[in-house]
């Protein structure tokens, strides 16, 4: 998709790749594709609003609209915009792109859920170099505060942001005591293990009176050798070429 | 405040109390109604619908983003959400929650600002909110009201709720005179209403500025000066009809606010005016300044917000 743009965050999709498919397909995510309005549904925030790609496909692959719409990316008049816009894509539950934010809207969404009395479930997807934003805080400070257990915060820590390692622009750790300090249920696990994401997950769907951060670690550019291996980064917000696409998809699928 | 006692208007309840208890009073008729403060709820009075229904209140904390971003949630939701704080924290503060949250994706919240202007008072400016106006109106599709009176904000405050889609509301801290005495329950967001006939010269103004236009409407006459006053309490969107036909019936036309000359409701009407009808125009509003601490009144003589200052910007939009 973003090498038929020729441009995006194919390696900031690849790290949140698994927690976004067992979401999507690990029975996590009550959303039935016919209906994507539908009030009771569990919702899910890509508030890292630079990796919509994988959120597009996973929707897509889920049927809430067809796979053939997919290489529309970032094209004049697509409603698959360079980041999610929920006015424009059915599926979509927040825009985001200004990052920062998704949290605090998984929140409110989180209390509207509690308000209906549905039993629904927020789940939001965020950076870890978006926990730079002290919004960020201000949402974990309140969700605590109102308990809201039916809010699971994933982080995608795989350690790199735009410039450079996450560690030398704005140290985060220690990271799960930040959580712990703030009052959520928090778990590290390793976000590219079947078997540890869909654990994380299922005791985050258990826990009760407090919200569940669950720390993944992941790799940039996961499954792609030439994306892994680039010390410098030089992939963020960057495209493979066509044939470097061809021989990544085909290293995805021998793998 | 002696603000209208010259034209024998009396002193009646601020703009923010009006709507702390309107917004109370509504919440049976909305039931979809949250809202969410940023922990100033007895200066905002969003803390009267806090008490009447708990369940639906939400005190966010001093943390004015994740408030915003709370309530685009929750409107995201097929809620009716309200936000308050300051006008100046709701509206600085948070400027990128209102743009990502509220206005990009045409959330169903009421922003409600309070303390703007300068006439706060004595807690200075750094309470102020004198570019909320301009920050409001440069969010594509918001609506912008500002109320002059205790009558009127309790009437916009059901039309705000009412309306789908984003609105920013900014009510003020001090006790303002009645200028609806009869009631406002026919002004309508977007249409501006004629308080004074007049086809010398028109005053078009918001909030407390409305009560001074009305004095220096007084004055004017007194010297052979008849204006119109109109009470453009809808910012956005700007009544063009209203304004084109102030600049073709009277001639000239002067703006007063209080907020900043920059971006505010002077600013609104010049385009119109330039656009449709150009005549003279005189502005009166803060200038390029901040405020400092003071009595309201002293503030606003200070910083040129009379009835002196509006009487002289008609004669020289007349010159």
């Amino acid at each position: 998709m973003t090498t038929a743009a020729g441009n995006g965050h194919p390696s900031s999709c690849l790290s949140a790749s698994h927690i976004v498919t067992a979401l999507y397909f690990g029975g996590f995510l009550r959303l039935d594709p016919k209906a994507p309005h539908a009030p009771d549904r569990d919702r899910f925030i890509m508030s890292k609003g630079h990796a919509a790609p994988i959120l597009y496909a996973a929707l897509a692959e889920k049927g809430v609209f067809s796979t053939d719409t997919l290489m529309g990316l970032r094209k004049i008049g697509d409603p698959l915009e360079g980041h999610p816009n929920v006015r424009r894509v059915p599926g979509v539950e927040a825009s985001t792109g200004s990052l920062g934010q998704g949290l605090s809207i998984g929140l409110g969404i989180a209390l509207a859920q509690k308000l209906a009395k549905n039993g629904a479930r927020t789940f939001v997807l965020t950076g870890d170099g978006e926990l730079d934003e002290g919004q960020v805080w201000e949402a974990a400070m309140a969700a605590s505060k109102y308990k809201s257990d039916n809010l699971v915060a994933i982080v995608d820590r795989n350690h790199y942001q735009q410039t450079g390692p996450g560690d030398h622009v704005l140290p985060l750790e220690p990271l799960a005591a930040k959580w712990q300090a703030c009052g959520w249920e928090t778990y590290e696990i390793d976000g590219h293990d079947w078997a540890q994401v869909v654990g994380a997950l299922s005791r985050a769907c258990e826990t009760k009176g407090r919200p569940t951060a669950i720390l993944a670690r992941t790799v940039k550019g996961f499954g792609v050798t030439r994306i892994v291996e680039d010390p410098g980064n030089k992939f963020h917000g960057v495209p493979l070429k066509a044939k470097e696409a061809e021989e990544a998809i085909q290293e995805i699928e021998r793998a | 405040m002696n603000i209208g006692k010259s034209i024998g208007l009396e002193l009646g309840q601020s703009t923010r109390f009006a709507f702390g208890e309107e917004l109370a009073a509504l919440g049976d008729v909305f039931p979809t109604l949250v809202v969410v403060d940023g922990d100033v709820g007895n200066s905002t009075r969003t803390e009267v619908f806090g008490k009447k229904y708990p369940e639906r209140f939400f005190n966010a904390g001093i943390a004015e983003s994740n408030m915003v971003s709370m309530a685009a949630g929750l409107a995201l939701s097929g809620h009716i959400s309200v936000a308050s704080s300051f006008a100046a924290f709701l509206t600085c503060n948070a400027y990128d929650q209102i743009r990502m949250g509220v206005g990009f994706p045409h959330a169903n919240v009421k922003l409600v600002g309070s303390h703007c202007g300068i006439s706060i008072g004595e807690d200075g400016p750094s309470q102020m909110g004198i570019e909320d106006l301009a920050l409001m109106s440069s969010i594509p599709q918001m609506v912008v009201l500002a109320p002059c009176d205790g009558v009127s904000t309790r009437a916009l405050t059901r039309k705000m709720l009412e309306y789908v889609g984003p609105v920013y509301m900014r009510t003020g801290r001090p006790d303002v005179p009645v200028i609806y005495k009869d009631g406002a329950a026919a002004l309508e967001i977007g249409t501006a209403n004629r308080v004074r006939e007049g086809k010398d010269a028109t005053i078009i103004a918001c909030g407390l500025m409305v009560a001074i236009a009305l004095e220096a409407a007084a004055e004017l006459a007194k010297r052979g000066v008849e204006c119109r006053v109109l009470d453009m309490h809808t910012v956005k969107p700007i009544d063009r009809a209203a304004i084109v036909a102030a600049a073709r019936e009277t001639g000239a036309i002067v703006t007063a606010e209080e907020h900043l000359l920059d971006g505010g409701l002077g600013s609104a009407v010049a385009r119109v005016v330039t656009e449709e009808a150009p005549c003279k125009m005189a502005f009166v509003g803060v200038r390029d300044t901040y405020a400092e601490s003071g009595k309201p009144e002293e503030l606003l003589a200070k910083y040129g917000l009379t009835t002196a200052e509006v009487v002289a910007a008609v004669e020289r939009a007349k010159r």
